[in-house]
């Protein structure tokens, strides 16, 4: 029979005994008085205490005990003291039994709501997968289920369709919605080339794309199964609830007993009076709200946070973000772009950077893409170049218009004139970390370019937000010193550890752990050894496989605010747990000295129906208090564009 | 009379502690492979029978869970290490696959965390 059930057959035959307890004081009884009485708990203590009975029964036996036991021998005393008493003639308490299984049920179905409402967030994620696709095979296209997608097939995805598998388009554009993947609220734009991760949701375009990855391999099952896990794992601080929970319930009962003693032997009062004090003890003291602490609230946390594109793995790394004092990132692809782009243009502005893409069309020299892009971006058209040849070492010339024209480096210098304005400048860029290429004309220099891996235009916003919360932040990069002193006074960065070899990051991570707990935030293949090394390593979403695997924590969205969010988060959920826990005890700690009569002379008393109601309450506030941080606010100095 | 109680009262939280704190013998079961697979079945009913179970490293293995006990304590199964948090509605067999290929000592509780079991991979 489910719980439900069994809750509304308890509280159906307790009415009549509650009603009497309201209207005794009026002068009205019930009819039948003890002999009804007797007969609605026995329904109750079979049906719906029964199953209490059995389980603490079996546990029993395999020298166990759980909150089943403490229920049980609380609801059994008062009623076999209560036929006791009926057959002697002195006052009975049936009521006590039946109400405090009430109470209890009650409690269960409340809790067993939660308990599922703060769960689902695994579910929704796997609802968020499509159902079907149109896949083009053997030149048509028809509509295939989600199972049968194969690594390869070309799907079609028409306007407001999810797209069902990730894959790279290979025709046509659109806008897509990633907002249940990375938690971004802006639609992005996607052509040709680019990926598409399932689930997602197209926009206003019609594209065809080729699935790259099926089934396990997506990146939604992906976050499905770390979030699963998350969900699931143990934070260290419930060790402490683990011990206290195998010794509580035994020591309830010998409390419980003493109270008895104490009461009947020592202070003398009635065997009635004394057995309700006990079952009191017995009642209040279950120690579910202890056990649902911890867990819960990592459910809430865990899900919540994967729902805004932060994945944190498990419940270890919640608790030592706690404790985190200096955050120390990767520069390339973590604070940076990671693309170094054209930053400044000096001279004719078109014109020289006509020239320079028209000499770099062909080569594939990251600089050279990032002047090509740029000159892309401004619409400029490119010139037809003759006779191109390389100047050793130092750049690329050609003939454009009839004019013999050159791209290149400082080495150029020695060779051509340059005038004393454009030196200035050269120099000025220079000290700014900015790599300059020289653009020339016959003999003479005509303008400059600076390049730079600019940060992203979130990072600063970032680095100020974490600290604002007193965290100390270091940037860790194998670049020169002046490059990454520029980029970390344009960011607001701490410190700076420059020329660090890739193998040596995990040894920087370790001496900073000398002075406190060390967060790292990073992307790439190198820097997995100091994500692991890390008390809690960050990676960044788009980095590589072997980063994310790493990391402590993962960000889907490539957004460094998510840092700040991701620490805050988590700090909130594990405070959510201490708080849980310490109302817990508080709670059972309090709860046991007044159930037994402690307070009693100063007229503070609790009957077992009371400590019944205080005990369904007490699961109750515990796993209510989990499901509010779902509602926790994350503080908006991180939402600050 | 009153002594009677005292003295009843006193052996019983005696007995209390020995039965539960005292060092009692835990059903422990080696799973039998049969094709490759390794299948164990746990009882659920006030707790874990075995308790402990000892797999096989590398081999597939299977343990079907059947709850026996109406308690809302045990109508779950958690596998915190390997991400497991299967529902166990009562008097069904519900199977749960192990990842056996890395070996080590590994705990399983219900979802209230208040009883527990352990998986030995060797």
């Amino acid at each position: 029979m489910s719980i439900t059930k069994r809750f509304w057959i308890s509280l159906i035959f307790s009415l009549p005994m509650l009603i009497e307890m309201i209207l005794k004081p009026f002068g009205w009884m019930m009819p039948g008085g003890e002999w009804t009485m007797f007969t609605l708990t026995t329904v109750v203590m079979v049906v719906a205490a029964g199953p209490f009975l059995q389980s603490a029964w079996s546990s029993f036996k395999k020298h166990h005990s759980n909150m089943d036991t403490l229920v049980a021998i609380g609801t059994t005393t008062a009623y076999v003291y209560s036929v006791y008493a009926m057959a002697t003639h002195q006052a009975v308490f049936f009521e006590s039994a039946a109400f405090v299984t009430n109470f209890v049920l009650l409690g269960q179905v409340f809790e067993d709501r939660m308990r599922n409402n703060a769960s689902n967030a695994v579910e929704k994620l796997v609802n968020l997968q499509a159902k079907d696709a149109e896949v083009v095979r053997d030149g048509k296209v028809v509509k295939v289920p989600l199972s049968e997608i194969v690594v390869g097939d070309v799907i079609k995805v028409r306007p407001g369709e999810k797209i069902a598998v990730d894959g790279q388009i290979v025709n046509g554009s659109s806008t897509i919605d990633e907002s249940m993947i990375t938690g971004e609220s802006m639609p992005v734009e996607k052509k040709v080339g680019d990926s598409v991760v399932g689930a997602t949701v197209n926009g206003t375009g019609t594209f065809t794309f080729k699935a790259g990855k099926v089934g396990k391999n997506t990146m939604l099952a992906q976050i499905v199964e770390l979030v699963k896990k998350a969900q699931n794992s143990h934070a260290p601080i419930q060790g402490l609830t683990d011990k206290v929970s195998e010794i509580f319930v035994p020591l309830v009962l010998m409390i419980a007993i003493a109270t008895f003693m104490i009461w009947y032997v020592f202070i003398g009062a009635s065997v009635a009076s004394s057995l309700i004090f006990a079952v009191s003890v017995v009642v209040i003291a279950c120690p579910c709200a202890l056990g649902l602490a911890t867990p819960t609230a990592l459910m809430v946390g865990t899900g919540r946070s994967a729902r805004m594109g932060i994945l944190i793995k498990n419940g270890e790394v919640l608790e030592a973000v706690n404790d985190v004092k200096t955050v120390i990132f990767d520069k390339t692809g973590t604070i940076t772009v990671g693309k170094p782009q054209v930053t400044d243009v000096i001279g004719d502005k078109d014109q020289v950077l006509r020239i320079a893409a028209s000499l770099e069309e062909s080569s594939e020299h990251p600089l050279a893409t990032a002047i090509i892009k740029k000159t892309n971006e401004s619409n400029l058209a490119m010139s037809p170049s003759q006779s191109f040849k390389a100047i050793e070492g130092k750049g690329v010339q050609a003939t454009i218009d009839g004019q013999t024209t050159f791209v290149g480096n400082d080495k150029l210098l020695n060779d051509v004139s340059v005038s004393d304005d454009l030196k200035r400048q050269m120099t000025e860029l220079q000290n700014q970390a900015k790599t300059v290429v020289f653009v020339g004309q016959a003999d003479r220099i005509i303008g400059l370019i600076a390049i730079q891996d600019a940060p992203k235009p979130t990072s600063k916003d970032a680095i100020s937000a974490l600290k604002s919360q007193g965290l100390k932040t270091v940037m860790l990069t194998g670049d020169n010193l002046a490059v990454s002193q520029a980029i970390a006074n344009e960011v607001g960065i701490d410190q700076v550890v420059a020329d660090v070899l890739p193998a040596d990051k995990a040894d920087q991570v370790k001496k900073f752990q000398e002075s406190g707990k060390v967060a790292f935030v990073g992307d790439g293949i190198n820097d997995a050894p100091a994500l692991s090394t890390a008390d809690v390593g960050i990676a960044m979403g788009s980095g590589t496989d072997i980063a994310i695997e790493s990391g402590g924590i993962v960000l889907v969205k490539n957004d460094l605010r998510d840092v700040y969010k991701a620490l805050e988060l988590s700090k909130k959920t594990f405070n959510r747990i201490k708080l849980n826990l310490f109302w817990a005890f508080v709670y059972n700690v309090l709860g046991i000295p007044v159930a037994a009569g402690v307070f009693y002379f100063i007229g503070l008393a609790l009957s077992p129906e009371l400590a019944g109601l205080a005990m369904a309450l007490s699961s109750l506030s515990v796993v209510t208090s989990s499901v509010l941080l779902n509602r926790a606010k994350i503080t908006p100095s991180a939402e600050v564009a | 009379m009153k002594i009677v109680v005292l003295v009843i009262g006193l052996s019983v939280i005696g007995f209390i502690g020995w039965w539960f704190f005292g060092k009692h013998e835990v059903a422990a079961e080696n799973a039998e492979v049969t094709d490759d697979r390794q299948v164990v079945n746990v009882e659920v009913k006030g707790g874990y029978s075995p308790e402990v179970i000892i797999l096989k490293k590398g081999v597939p293995a299977t343990l079907n869970f059947t709850r026996k006990d109406s308690s809302s304590c045990l109508d779950r199964v958690v596998f915190s290490d390997f991400g497991i948090n299967q529902a166990l509605p009562q008097d069904e067999r519900q199977a749960v696959e192990i990842d056996t290929n890395k070996p080590g000592e590994f705990q399983w509780a219900c979802g209230m965390d208040m009883f527990h079991g352990k998986l030995v991979i060797k």
